[in-house]
């Protein structure tokens, strides 16, 4: 095991490229671009591919293909370059395909801005192409998680036959801190029980489409929604931080995560009995640990850098309305952890607001 | 132990590069460290800064809203951040750039080092920020002087510039010897 202190991104790179990635097609967008970079000279040196595609849709198809010969391939963006990339994916999800990408999210609609953001979280956790699917998404809320996802991820998409997203921030991504990496991961293409090879004249060929095309649509439903059950009843994952006496308890992922930590530290020194649950997928989400909750809490508070409080809808679904649900969003501003503590002030004195947006 | 640290400078005048050191050292020395950049769209010449944040815990967030610890190079962030330090703050100001009557909170130590002119002095002015770090090192004891040169020295071989540790050492010990 090596430790080493790498920028979020590089780490997220360095991470799949040891997971076995030897196929990076991409196209430069801030504040992702680290990514890019470092796979450019790394692909190289570990004899896999590196290419700069023309565009997003071009990179995003070229992982689709280099997926379907059996090599772990990512692509990754950011904003709207990510947005571009939605109809390869659904292509992918429909194929079966168990490639990765990663999303370094930056704020704003449209072009947007190249600060951190949580605003495209319904794009990321509710599907974001066309058609009746969510990506598996795991959401890294430092170096070692950039790092350590990245390294995991192929192995997850492949044991569903489906598409993983990174879904990291322009904090986590732009940041330094130590990270240990793991040991480089042996893997044979050719060996993947999906990939195209070729076949000899007079033997059928294997097709790597929409798999719609060429199976029974019925049949094909039933496999798939089987499948997605089984990713939302096994794969929940979080973590959760003082939350078994916590009155006041925080949801929140990335960056923001981080910040909330330091609201139930700063928050218990105070005498606050402040919690945090941290989803660590956001889809599945991890509804398990909302089940769990003591009856004694008084509010569950999302963080969010966005307006609308995007995840607060899946914070209702999971804790099906047994106590006020509240956002602190603060868009583009990195809230600060003051602010989160006197916010859990005003749940418990009552004078906070359940506000809807949508 | 938890110090907050903020560098802020112009682009270019390697404030950036100069809390890199700081985690880079740290980090040798066991701690937990966080940087985290912030600059403008241009690079060369915007205003720029790094949040640092060195513990012996586990870190929560990497921003610094209140810098127990300012190094400054340049003087547009003088009356930007000097609000947000904590009262018994160390604010590291390049004197060189500031304005000799201006005045500062009551509540923190105002150390002025004329970093520019020591590097200028030493045909080296890229170095100003080096020599403010010999000059933290001093003040504040968190590293011997031996510990943080052969850090810095190691964090420049990484990068493949070790060829410069000599000039650097020497803007180092300048900063340093400043009283």
């Amino acid at each position: 095991m090596e430790t080493m202190l790498l920028k979020g991104n590089e780490a997220l790179a360095e991470g799949a490229v040891r997971g076995g990635c030897r196929f990076y097609a991409g196209y430069p967008i801030t504040p992702q671009s680290e990514i890019l970079e470092y796979m450019s000279w790394r692909q190289n040196e570990v004899g896999g591919s590196f290419i700069q595609g023309e565009s997003e849709i071009a990179s995003v198809n070229m992982v689709f293909a280099a997926t379907a010969l059996g090599a772990r391939a990512l692509t990754s963006s950011s904003g709207p370059g990510f947005s571009l990339k939605q109809e390869g994916i659904a292509y992918w999800v429909s194929a079966g395909m168990p490639a990765v990408v990663a999303c370094v999210s930056r704020y704003g609609i449209g072009d947007g801005f190249i600060g951190p953001g949580q605003d495209n979280y319904w794009q990321a956790v509710k599907g974001g192409g066309n058609g009746d699917y969510h990506l598996l998404v795991l959401a890294p809320n430092s170096v070692q998680e950039n790092m350590d996802m990245a390294y995991e991820s192929f192995e997850l998409a492949e044991k569903y036959m489906h598409p993983v997203l990174i879904l990291s921030d322009a904090t986590i991504g732009q940041m330094l801190e130590p990270c240990t990496a793991p040991p480089m991961k042996e893997y044979d293409k050719d060996k993947a029980p999906w990939a195209l090879k070729g076949t000899p004249i007079g033997q059928k060929n294997k097709v790597i489409t929409d798999m719609t095309y060429n199976q029974d649509i019925d049949e094909w439903n039933r496999d798939y929604i089987r499948k997605m059950r089984l990713i939302m009843e096994t794969e929940q994952r979080w973590e959760e931080i003082s939350v078994p006496d916590a009155d006041v308890v925080f949801v929140a992922y990335g960056i923001s995560s981080r910040i909330a930590e330091g609201a139930v530290r700063l928050g218990r020194e105070r005498g606050l009995k402040l919690g945090l649950i941290r989803p660590i997928t956001l889809w599945p989400f991890p509804r398990k640990a909302f089940a769990r909750l003591s009856d004694s809490v008084k509010g569950l508070v999302t963080v969010e850098l966005n307006m609308m409080g995007q995840m607060r809808e899946d914070v209702i679904l999971a804790s099906h309305w047994r106590c006020p649900a509240y956002s602190v969003t603060t868009a583009q501003r990195i809230p600060e952890v003051e602010q989160l503590v006197c916010f859990a002030e005003s749940v418990l004195n009552g004078s906070a607001v359940e506000e809807e947006v949508f | 132990m938890l110090n907050e640290i903020i560098c802020t400078g112009f682009g270019g005048q390697g404030v950036l590069t100069a809390g890199k050191i700081i985690v880079y050292a740290a980090y040798k020395k066991g701690l937990k460290v966080t940087w985290f950049p912030s600059y403008g769209n241009e690079m060369r010449g915007g205003s720029a800064n790094c949040n640092v944040v060195l513990s012996d815990q586990r870190i929560a967030s990497p921003y610094v809203n209140h810098p127990d610890t300012l190094i400054e190079l340049n003087c547009p962030a003088v009356d930007r951040f000097e609000p947000a330090m904590k009262p018994g703050g160390y604010f590291f100001i390049n004197s060189s750039l500031l304005d000799p009557a201006r005045e500062f909170r009551g509540d923190i130590t105002v150390i002025r080092t004329p970093v520019t002119e020591i590097a200028q002095n030493l045909k080296n002015e890229h170095a100003a920020n080096i020599c403010m770090l010999g000059q933290w090192v001093r003040v504040l004891e968190q590293f011997s002087k031996d510990e943080f040169l052969r850090c810095m020295g190691e964090y420049f071989d990484q990068l493949g510039k070790g060829k410069y540790n000599a000039r650097n050492a020497e803007a180092f010990e300048a900063g340093y010897a400043f009283v």
